[in-house]
């Protein structure tokens, strides 16, 4: 049975599973009952300075892109940090901590960006107990608006600063949560390290508009006839944030800064391919938020067997796997020869494969009179959309042509040495091969 | 009070609450979060099956698109384009030998994407709204005769009219629709539907129906050619085949065709007497009509008897699973011989059957069933021929619709050829006013 304890920053969490700070981490409540129902760790809701709380705004706060039976694939938000009192926060923190000794409990934190708020705060909540902190230069919405969040995480100079204040004025773990809402992640994230961030975690959410009422012409969520952008998250950002997660564990600069993985992880296996690209652990919020704290249990049972069938006996046999194979695209292998073949018994003939083919790629694929479809090798560039579009897995697959034949599209023999871009003749910037 | 145990043939066997229920739509109307559903399974194939096997040819992938994009008016319009009773079609195609047998999910994994309910739920959503999607164009000056205001007649109409053409339709009937209105079980059929359809498609103007008026009796073949620019002959099967049998004459049988009829017109389900025990001879959808409507009305044992096996019945396997599921027992390789007394009730004697070669011959062997009634559905018979050439025993049509006759045109069951479907009496009317129009307008002979 493989062992989920994971072990980030010397943190210890019974499983990789860790709820971000969201409204499912707002209130002792919750967190009691997300830790029964399973969850390794939280991310409390963050705290913001001492005085009156802010105020949230009293119509809807979420807005969704659905699939046609209402799955949820995107959630998009505009609720702030807490708008409970701090003091409140704190109490609960210290109680849960106290309770739950096992379980990873970080506060997530945003004060304005002067080095006294930071001094107020961080004995606070040092003396809560809780195992560590993260800084929310994430949140795209309200708070950026007023000198924090987003708007200290898409200045480098910011984190640097921050997190320096941070690392001084707190003992324990530090993570700064990063904000995708920039050109370039690898630039925040070794702002973080400088002022001494001892993990990352990202992304949070996305600037985004989810709908528009045509009637009423208003973005929504629809305050009174008027929205705004929110932070965009679910499933549907999963691409966006692994890509971003993968460039910090590439980065030289960065490679080897603990990451802490958020973004649309759904499933077990959203978490597996999260900690493959380098992550010690994962964090939750649209799935909780859509099927309640009962979906951690999949997760759970789905890596641990998923584990147990590949051999790895804990979370560190495999974090990182993906990163030696993620690469730029001048060194994909250019002598890598693939084309598509149709298992002509299990397909059921809808022509998906031809119309995309036909109209949109290569004209490489022919249909018959009674509905056959099959390949022409000839113009078959093995881009792999007949096989994305196609409703039957595994019907179309790309077959790598061996090495000695000759690709009947570019009349060329296929080698088997490696060869990529930065050696190609048609590239003006070539290294001639010795 | 008499109950389905009443011996004999009786009324009043169900209660009307009973009756309202067992004549309900047979499909319930998907709702708007199912439809979102159902139409999501559309893989919107490329030169889709579905298309093909539409006798109609309705773009289905691009009308539940529509649909799926929560523009149902804009599908209703795809539908009709093609097919002016699609909402008819909706509810009475046997989409399981048709666009959904062909449907590639039909193919893999046997649960087709349901067409036949979505293209309801279209043509529901514009015909609620009373919108008529067609505007005519300006008249021609033309003069077209139908005779006959069934699917075939009225598709015809529709588009003669569309296309600026004065249109008169002559109808036998008291009321237009044809088998739409006077076959056709009522549990397809709810809430006046066929009327309503036929008052939405005149609306598109520039038709007269003329009812009670018979092709024949009223008015002559030679006078309407006369009278009018072109004529188009959508009498459809006015006659029924009558059972061979040596006690025909027996009150307790009738043609299953008029039990049909006298359900879909009455407004008063009890009062229509039904037997305890019925049989139905035939294998068609009218025995099929007939049989679960027995069923429906409180009968106690309902038998459709068919004289060839499962697999030669014109009624689908759906329907003869529908029968089936409504307790109709199906009874294959039998032939009426004669009926003869039992007890106080009557019981009808039949004969097991053989194919020897193609031929049908009685084996001899009997089998004797209770039957109070007898519904008689072994087909209808073209009635009136208007001296024109025939085919077999329909009228003899070449292209769209072309009698031997110059400037007459025939379509639907009177005609030869296609399936007796509302589905292709439609596409025939449709096509032959096309070709109307290019013979009266376009010069083409």
């Amino acid at each position: 049975m493989a062992d989920l304890t994971t072990d980030f920053l010397g943190i210890k969490s019974p499983n990789p599973f860790w709820l971000a700070s969201a409204p499912p981490t707002d209130k002792e409540y919750n967190v009691r009952r997300a830790f029964e129902a399973g969850w390794g760790g939280v991310v409390w809701k963050t705290l913001g300075a001492e005085g009156p709380p802010v105020v949230n705004v009293n119509g809807p706060r979420y807005g969704v892109i659905h699939g046609p039976d209402r799955r949820v694939l995107g959630l998009n938000n505009i609720e702030l940090i807490t708008d409970r009192p701090l003091g409140v926060n704190l109490e609960e923190i210290t109680r849960v901590k106290k309770d739950y000794p096992n379980h990873a409990v970080i506060v997530s934190i945003m004060v304005p960006c002067e080095e006294q708020a930071w001094k107020d705060i961080l004995p606070k909540v040092e003396a809560t107990g809780a195992d560590g902190i993260e800084l929310n230069f994430g949140c795209p919405h309200g708070m950026s608006e007023r000198g924090m969040g987003a708007a200290v995480g898409q200045v480098p100079e910011y984190i640097e600063m921050v997190t320096g204040w941070c690392k001084k004025y707190y003992s324990k773990p530090v993570i700064v949560k990063l904000t995708p809402n920039i050109t370039d992640v690898r630039s925040p994230a070794a702002a973080a390290k400088r002022g001494g961030a001892d993990a990352v975690s990202l992304i949070n959410t996305i600037n985004s508009i989810v709908s528009v009422d045509l009637d009423s012409m208003s973005p929504e969520p629809s305050i009174n006839g008027k929205g705004t952008h929110g932070g965009y998250c679910g499933p549907a950002v999963k691409p966006i944030a692994m890509s971003m997660v993968s460039e910090i564990a590439r980065a030289p600069a960065t490679a080897g800064l603990p990451i802490s993985g958020i973004g649309g992880v759904t499933t077990w296996r959203d978490a597996a391919e999260y900690i493959a690209l380098g992550c010690g652990n994962v964090q939750v919020c649209t799935a909780a938020m859509t099927y309640g704290f009962k979906v951690v249990q999949e997760m759970i049972s789905g890596l641990s067997q998923w584990m147990d069938e590949k051999g790895h006996s804990s979370i560190r046999d495999f974090m990182g796997a993906a990163i030696p194979n993620t690469t730029d695209w001048q060194y994909l292998d250019l002598n890598y020869v693939a084309k598509a073949v149709i298992n002509q018994d299990d397909c059921i003939s809808c022509g998906r494969c031809f119309a995309a083919c036909e109209d949109t790629s290569h004209q490489a694929i022919v249909m018959s009179e009674d509905r056959k479809f099959s390949v022409i090798d000839a113009e078959c560039v093995a881009c792999n959309l007949c096989v994305e579009v196609c409703p039957v897995e595994n019907c179309i697959t790309m077959v790598q042509q061996p090495a000695g034949t000759v690709d009947p599209r570019t009349g060329q023999t296929i080698s088997d040495d490696y060869a990529n871009w930065t050696t190609h003749p048609n590239n003006p910037d070539a290294v001639a091969a010795e | 009070m008499t109950s389905p145990m009443t011996p004999g043939i009786a009324a009043d066997r169900l209660s009307n609450e009973a009756l309202a229920q067992n004549f309900a739509d047979l499909h319930v109307a998907l709702e708007p979060h199912e439809v979102r559903v159902a139409a999501d399974r559309c893989y919107f194939c490329y030169d889709a099956p579905c298309v093909t096997a539409c006798p109609t040819d309705i773009d289905i992938p691009l009308f539940i698109r529509q649909i799926s994009t929560d523009r149902s008016e804009a599908a209703a319009k795809t539908i009709f384009d093609m097919n002016i009773l699609g909402g008819m079609c909706a509810r009475v195609c046997p989409t399981e030998v048709l666009c959904e047998q062909a449907c590639v999910r039909e193919v893999s994994e046997g649960k087709p994407v349901e067409i036949g309910r979505l293209q309801r739920y279209a043509t529901d959503t514009l015909m609620t709204k009373n919108i008529h999607p067609f505007n005519r164009a300006a008249s021609t000056g033309k003069k077209v005769a139908v005779v006959g205001a069934g699917p075939a007649g009225l598709s015809c109409a529709h588009r003669l009219a569309l296309k600026g053409i004065d249109v008169t339709i002559y109808d036998a009937r008291p009321k237009a629709g044809g088998l739409n209105e006077y076959g056709i079980a009522a549990y397809k059929s709810t809430h006046d539907f066929a009327a309503k359809e036929v008052a939405w498609l005149l609306s598109i103007g520039g038709i007269t129906i003329e009812n009670n008026k018979t092709l024949g009796v009223d008015m002559m073949l030679d006078g309407l050619s006369s009278d009018f620019d072109a004529v188009f002959l959508s009498v459809g099967l006015g006659g029924v085949n009558a059972l061979s049998m040596s006690s025909e004459d027996d009150t307790c049988v009738s043609d299953a065709v008029g039990f049909i009829e006298t359900l879909r017109q009455t407004t008063d389900l009890a009062s229509i007497p039904i037997g305890r025990n019925v049989v139905v001879i035939g294998g068609g959808m009218t025995a099929v009509d007939a049989a679960v409507q027995s069923k429906l009305l409180g009968a106690e044992q309902v038998t459709i008897a068919y004289r060839r096996g499962r697999e030669a019945m014109s009624a689908s396997r759906y329907e003869q699973d529908l029968a089936a599921s409504h307790g109709v027992k199906l009874l294959f390789n039998v032939q009426p011989v004669k009926l003869e007394a039992l007890g106080s009730s009557t019981a009808l004697v039949l004969e097991y059957t053989a194919t020897n070669d193609t031929r049908l011959t009685g084996t001899g062997e009997t089998v004797r069933i209770a039957a109070d009634q007898v519904f008689s559905a072994i087909g209808q018979t073209l009635a009136m021929d208007g001296g024109l050439a025939l085919d077999g025993r329909k009228i003899s049509v070449t292209g769209a619709g072309r009698t031997s006759r110059d400037r007459v045109w025939a379509g639907g069951d009177c005609a030869s050829g296609g399936d007796d479907l509302t589905v292709t009496a439609v596409a025939e009317g449709r096509d032959a006013a096309m070709d109307i129009y290019a013979t009266l307008i376009g010069g083409a002979n």
